[in-house]
């Protein structure tokens, strides 16, 4: 079967899946008792290893088989979520997710993870990971779920004894399976199997290193049990131990040891399975009714119905010219059932920011590990949308910042204390709306920035003269990090610093239309704030007449509009300009820079438009203003890649195009 | 499209100044009547503009000015032929369009020295069908810049 049909979705829907084991797995950090969590990250981890499987992704199939199993022993309460733990099924998580990648990027999904199962082996098999060191033997303890409790409390009130038996099964052990079979079978002879690690099922399968544990209620002498054992060919060690029956973990014991046993087990079959059933249904309600759709067909929606809102207005005029009634009125209803639809395309390229967040949970988790610092990160507003076009831009630049405000921002935690300041920094991540853009917010409360420093680094990189710097604002000065080659690390780390600076930073945010500010107080913390567009398909612009011409300038460059006298307009170095509150700005003329064919001298006064780039403004002449706009903006096609001061095109209601003008290539 | 040398050719073939020209069906996209173009400067003198095609800006070129042909008035036959090459679409304005044609693999001779006078350059060949003479283009190089 050809599977390359499916890879896409398989792609996406193993990303899905990791997401989640994320997401569930540093909840779970914070809660280790939730077994809900556990239960989802497992199934998750499932369906992974099935996708990948059917897909013939073998590395992928058999570390998410591995991992599966210790998710397992965590659900039947054989081994205990520790941070050590985690950190090893992080690692295993980072290495499907590179591996996933790399299928997504065309490569096999192969890479070396021997030494993450082996990792993941021994924790199954009840060793802590790293800390365990050859030789020494995992604590020769069960722990017993409530059922398994109550079995054990009974066997002991009719005079049976519970053991513990540690089995090691010859290192040249062929048939270890058949070796299991016979343990069982002779410990069934002699009493009562309540409990086995690993599980049966996967010591039929052989899942498991060279030995294994099992619980067993008997009223044969130990040592016996040990001799007949013994007795079975390539065992090579026994060890038994009296169990003394604990309270059970989880504290509901006495209300349920009124009831037989049978039915405990039962009604707790029920319960797990309702539990399963609820959780399952609220991802459902999490997750909604989605379906996946391309974003050429989007584009493709949105050009058709550009059309037919192009037809609209023609219908428009058509109906006021023929004055009939009931014309007029189908074509009113027309245009609002239509402009309910455009509202609903655009939407339909809205994706909330939490798209973007998710992945710093994990990211700070292990950064704070990595640095030794205690972080909290606090995620605000994820449900803020914005355009695809813009969530896929906008990732790289949040990770920078987040990892400066870890790395320069968050102070270690002894210092945090020796301020006064809890040890735990907190890292708050924020998503609003206002007007018509989406703030991104990046606050830490860690050390701020230092003024000095900054002006310090500046002269001595000669971005700043040491003048020119003793006027400087707080702002501008804090504003001097973004410059490119700036660091205000006093040594290079591996977090951040790694010679792509705050400078690469402000240059992508600023290609999106956006900008990017940064405040802060010394002691008390620093705050990057990210403006950006709620959509890089719809701007707002000003339309303008040259001639017979029209373009576009978006409003997001225009400072203001004016008309100018002609004796206003002044030369200086053959470079005409105005007067512009008390500024000398260089008027451009349009008609020149274009050269707009029949366009003639202007009359008495200019119109002229008023933008900036940055700190600079230019004047640009125009015949006259036609007015405010949104318009949908558009490439020039592939064709005509780079046209100068041109930065693409919109259609307008009359179905022309007209093309917008790009301020910056304009402002010298 | 050095590669269907072997293979039968099916074109679309249309009419610049007195020659009949073809090109391969599978780059064409569409024939258009003419429509209001809008002018983009500092572009080549051959681009005339963009117009909207179905909601997509896509660029014109005039077909005799690329080819260094004395420009025409535009007229009731003149028609825009939009192709697609890769990621490029673009319309070719030309005299007019209106045959679909089969030509056999076997017809097609290299370019002569010179054809009228388009630069053998755009051309991937020519084809003798009965009493026509079809230049077959190369859309690659029309549309190198």
């Amino acid at each position: 079967m050809d599977m390359n049909q499916y890879l896409d979705i398989f792609i996406d829907e193993s990303k899905e899946h990791l997401q989640t084991i994320n997401e569930r797995l540093l909840e779970l950090e914070q809660t280790p008792d939730d077994m809900a969590l556990v239960n989802e990250i497992f199934r998750s981890a499932h369906t992974l290893k099935g996708m990948s499987a059917t897909m013939g992704f073998e590395d992928l199939a058999n570390l998410t088989h591995q991992l599966e199993n210790v998710l397992d022993g965590i659900r039947n309460r054989q081994l205990i979520v520790t941070p050590e733990l985690l950190d090893v099924v992080f690692q295993a998580v980072d290495h499907l997710e590179a591996m996933i990648m790399s299928i997504a990027s065309g490569g096999d999904g192969k890479r070396d993870v021997s030494e993450t199962v082996e990792q993941l082996k021994r924790i199954e098999q009840g060793g802590m990971p790293d800390k365990q060191t050859a030789g020494e033997k995992p604590p020769l303890e069960h722990a017993y779920g409530e059922f398994e409790y109550h079995v054990l409390q009974q066997a002991k009130e009719q005079g049976f004894s519970v053991y513990e038996i540690r089995i090691r099964l010859r290192e040249d052990c062929l048939l270890k399976a058949a070796r299991v079979y016979m343990v069982f079978e002779l410990l069934s002879e002699a009493g009562e199997i309540v409990k086995s690690t690993p599980p049966s099922d996967m010591l039929e399968e052989e899942q498991f290193g060279q030995e294994f544990l099992v619980t067993v209620v008997s009223k044969t002498p130990a040592d016996e049990l040990r001799t007949r054992l013994m007795g079975i060919s390539e065992i090579d060690g026994v060890e038994i131990a009296a169990v003394t029956v604990n309270e059970p973990t989880a504290k509901s014991g006495e209300q349920a040891a009124s009831e037989l046993p049978a039915s405990t087990a039962f009604e707790q079959a029920a319960a797990a399975q309702a539990e399963a059933e609820t959780v399952e249904k609220q991802a459902a309600k999490q997750a909604g009714k989605t379906i996946r759709v391309n974003i050429e067909r989007l584009d493709m929606l949105m050009n058709l119905f550009e059309e037919l809102v192009v037809d609209r207005g023609r219908l428009e005029q058509i109906s006021r010219d023929l004055n009939h009634a009931e014309l007029t009125e189908t074509v009113e209803r027309m245009s609002r059932i239509s402009s309910d639809l455009q509202t609903i395309i655009l939407n339909m390229r809205m994706v909330p920011v939490e798209t973007v967040f998710n992945r710093f949970p994990r990211m700070v988790r292990q950064l704070a590990r990595e640095l030794g610092k205690k972080v909290r990160l606090d995620i605000i507003g994820a449900e803020t949308e914005l355009d695809r076009t813009v969530i896929d831009e906008i990732g790289d630049p949040l990770v920078h910042l987040i990892r400066n405000a870890l790395d320069h921002g968050i102070e270690a935690p002894d210092a945090r204390a020796a301020c006064g300041k809890p040890e735990e920094g907190t890292v708050k991540l924020r998503a609003y709306h206002s007007g018509n853009h989406v703030f991104i917010e990046i606050e830490d409360d860690g050390a701020g920035i230092s003024r000095e420093k900054v002006l310090q680094k500046a002269i001595a990189r000669g971005i700043v003269s040491p003048e020119a710097a003793a006027h400087l604002t707080d702002q501008q000065v804090y504003g001097l990090i973004f410059a490119p080659g700036f660091s205000t690390a006093d040594h290079i780390s591996d977090i951040s610093g790694r010679g792509v600076g705050l400078d690469v930073v402000k240059s992508t945010i600023e290609s999106l239309g956006g900008a990017v500010t940064v405040d802060s107080q010394p002691g008390k913390g620093s705050l990057f704030s990210i403006q950006l567009p709620l959509t890089l398909s719809i701007i707002s612009v000003l339309l303008v007449q040259i001639a017979a011409e029209t373009y576009a300038i978006p409003l997001s460059s225009i400072m203001e509009t004016a008309l100018v006298r002609k004796e206003e307009i002044f030369s200086a170095h053959n470079q005409p300009v105005i007067d512009f509150r008390g500024k000398v700005v260089p008027l451009v003329r349009l008609k020149d820079v274009f050269s707009v064919p029949d366009a003639s001298d202007e009359g008495d006064t200019v119109a002229a438009v008023i933008v900036r780039k940055g700190e600079k403004l230019a004047a640009l002449a125009v015949d006259s203003f036609i007015g405010q706009q949104e318009v949908v903006l558009k490439s020039l096609g592939n064709y005509l890649s780079s046209v100068f001061a041109i930065s693409g095109a919109t259609i307008l209601g009359d179905g022309r195009v007209a093309l917008i003008i790009d301020c910056n290539a304009l402002v010298k | 499209m050095s590669a269907s040398v072997q293979t039968d050719w099916k074109v679309i073939a249309f009419r610049l100044k007195g020659e009949e020209y073809a090109l391969p069906v599978q780059h064409v996209r569409s024939i258009e009547k003419m429509q209001p173009i809008t002018r983009v400067p500092g572009t080549a003198r051959y681009v005339k503009g963009v117009i909207n095609l179905r909601g997509v800006v896509t660029p014109i070129i005039d077909l005799r000015e690329r080819f260094g042909f004395a420009p025409e008035p535009y007229g009731e036959q003149t028609r825009m032929i939009i192709v697609t090459l890769g990621d490029v679409e673009v319309g070719l304005i030309v005299d007019a369009a209106n045959d679909v044609l089969d030509i056999p693999a076997s017809s097609i001779e290299p370019p002569p020295e010179a054809i009228g006078a388009v630069e053998a350059a755009y051309i991937y060949g020519v084809a003798k069908m009965e009493r026509r003479l079809l230049i077959l283009l190369d859309l690659a190089k029309v549309l190198d810049q």
